[in-house]
């Protein structure tokens, strides 16, 4: 049984198509990684799984631990075991990391969770969750906080994006230890390189699944698809 | 249960210790109603008190290099129902003195009543003021309240207050601050303020960077429910070379709840620069949908957003 299955998925806004039949399943202890280019629909398919609003597929089916979980608001999903670290996480005023990382505490201590993602929880944890954060550590910080819910599934919008090249290692690693610890990991990303740590690959385009299996496989064909946009274009 | 015992009870609604003023080294006012019910000065900290049936005077002037470890707790309000509260207060700091005081304005019986403070600050070359004002106006919402404040910051001084108003009904509150910074001056204003019911908010802070080199900051935190209403005008002048200000205001409503906010800027100097930021609305959706994958309902979301912005 798959942990996440997305079936025949369609989401259309204003006329546009955006997915179109999307088919993507996701077992347990399994990174998966979902590439593709700008404005292909990853990070909507990504609001979809996670119940965002004015995010209601057109049609097709969202399901997870085998229950349809498109009628679910967005925390009863989270509730279930599935949660998402955005491309661009939100700042809240006023909330310190400390408070952030025990909103929905899974018995990992906040400190150990900073440690694993890089930041010393002596300069962090009393931090604001706010502007005075850069780029690079609310990323951190929002990985940090996916360990410290130990959800079963955790979706992750470009997890790499801001962080500085030395430390992607370092973040790749936080992610292969979440999934040795029993997680699954939705890794969505533009570039195909971090289909490396992954266990299969889907490549979008489209708004369909072009290719799903080998991440080897995925990464080259995206980057085939790259390199030809015009004729990508017209396969698409 | 006299005067002093119930005044010093009620300041748990703003969360302090009634054994702080306790502290021999702590200098304190206790007023209640048009009483003086207790006083206390402490080395460097003068307290003058004029009682009459107008009103109540207090003077409180700290001496040039004076730096008083403990705060000075100035307790003032009424415990009954009704009343009418007519309070001057003249803080002066002389030069390179340094205290921090914490202002707690404790009306937790009130059904209807008014609170007049007229307040004059001034604070000597290179002194430093950290001025906490917590307010609890009970559950009626059936107060006034009308805090007037003139400081004036020295030559490298520096002021920081912080208005508090979170807790139980705000009634009607009408603040108005004027800040003059001299040369090198520092000044920071906050008022944070969360409005129920009909409450009505009036916030009008003015920062006047009139020395070379001064720096402010004007920053309002109002979070509005049910049908409460605020208008904050912020308005910052700078008026010397190399002066630098800047406002930031946000509000928050829900409900039927109205917010109107106005950032005044006025530059009358070449190399004086001042900036404003001003957000006015509902919850932030990406806030909201942020916590809400953490596993916070919608509700608890939203008191996770209004409680960081007030804090």
């Amino acid at each position: 049984m798959a942990l996440l299955e997305i079936r025949q998925l369609v989401f259309r806004v204003d006329g546009t198509t955006i997915l179109d039949g999307v088919d993507l399943a996701i077992g347990g202890s399994e990174i998966h990684a979902l590439l593709g280019a700008n404005g292909a629909g990853k990070s909507t398919l990504a609001r979809i799984v996670m119940g965002c609003s004015g995010y209601a597929p057109t049609s097709g089916a969202v399901r997870f631990l085998d229950r349809d979980i498109g009628a679910l608001a967005m925390h009863e999903r989270a509730r279930l075991g599935v949660t998402m670290a955005w491309q661009e996480p939100a700042r809240i005023e006023g909330l310190p990391v400390r408070d952030y990382l025990a909103l929905r505490p899974a018995g990992i201590e906040a400190a150990d969770c900073l440690r694993a993602v890089g930041l010393d929880p002596a300069v962090y944890l009393e931090r604001a969750l706010d502007k005075t954060l850069s780029g690079g550590e609310r990323k951190r910080v929002e990985l940090a906080s996916i360990l410290a819910m130990k959800p079963r599934l955790a979706i992750l919008d470009e997890p790499a994006a801001g962080i500085d090249l030395p430390s992607i290692e370092e973040i790749e690693e936080v992610i292969l230890g979440f999934r040795r610890a029993g997680g699954s990991v939705l890794l969505i990303s533009h570039v195909e390189p971090v289909a490396r740590m992954a266990d299969r690959a889907s490549f979008l385009r489209g708004g369909r699944i072009a290719f799903s299996g080998d991440p080897a496989e995925a990464a080259e064909r995206y980057k085939s698809a790259r390199a030809n946009p015009a004729l990508e274009a017209r396969k698409a | 249960m006299n005067a002093l015992d119930g005044m010093l009870e009620s300041l748990s609604a703003v969360h302090v210790d009634a054994a702080a003023l306790a502290d021999p080294r702590t200098s304190h006012v206790v007023v209640d109603g048009h009483c003086v019910v207790s006083r206390r000065a402490v080395p460097g900290v003068e307290v003058r008190v004029d009682e009459s049936a107008d009103g109540v005077t207090l003077e409180l002037v700290v001496a040039e290099d004076a730096r008083i470890e403990n705060p000075i707790h100035t307790c003032i309000g009424f415990l009954g129902p009704r009343g009418a509260q007519r309070i001057a207060v003249r803080l002066r700091l002389g030069p390179r003195a340094s205290a921090t005081m914490l202002a707690h304005c404790l009306f937790p019986n009130a059904v209807f009543g008014s609170h007049d403070m007229d307040a004059s600050v001034e604070l000597g070359a290179g002194a430093a003021l950290r001025y906490r004002e917590g307010h609890y106006h009970g559950l009626a919402g059936g107060m006034t309240v009308r805090p007037r404040i003139a400081v004036r910051v020295g030559p490298g001084a520096r002021y920081f207050s912080d208005f508090l108003l979170t807790e139980g009904r705000v009634g009607r509150l009408e603040i108005g601050q004027r800040v003059e910074v001299a040369d090198d001056g520092v000044a920071e204003v906050i008022a944070r303020v969360f409005g129920r019911g009909d409450d009505d908010i009036r916030v009008r802070d003015e920062l006047v960077l009139a020395g070379k080199a001064s720096r402010g900051l004007i920053k309002t935190r109002i979070a509005l429910e049910e049908d409460a209403r605020a208008e904050v005008i912020g308005v910052t002048r700078g008026q010397a070379e190399g002066a630098r200000g800047h406002m930031d205001c946000m509000e928050l409503v829900r409900d039927r709840a109205v917010a109107r906010a106005e950032p005044i800027v006025e530059v009358s100097h070449p190399l004086a620069k001042v900036t404003h930021e001003a957000a006015v609305g509902t919850v932030d959706q990406a806030q909201l949908e942020t916590l809400m994958a953490h596993g916070l309902s919608p509700e608890e979301a939203i008191d996770v957003i209004v409680t960081g912005i007030l804090r």
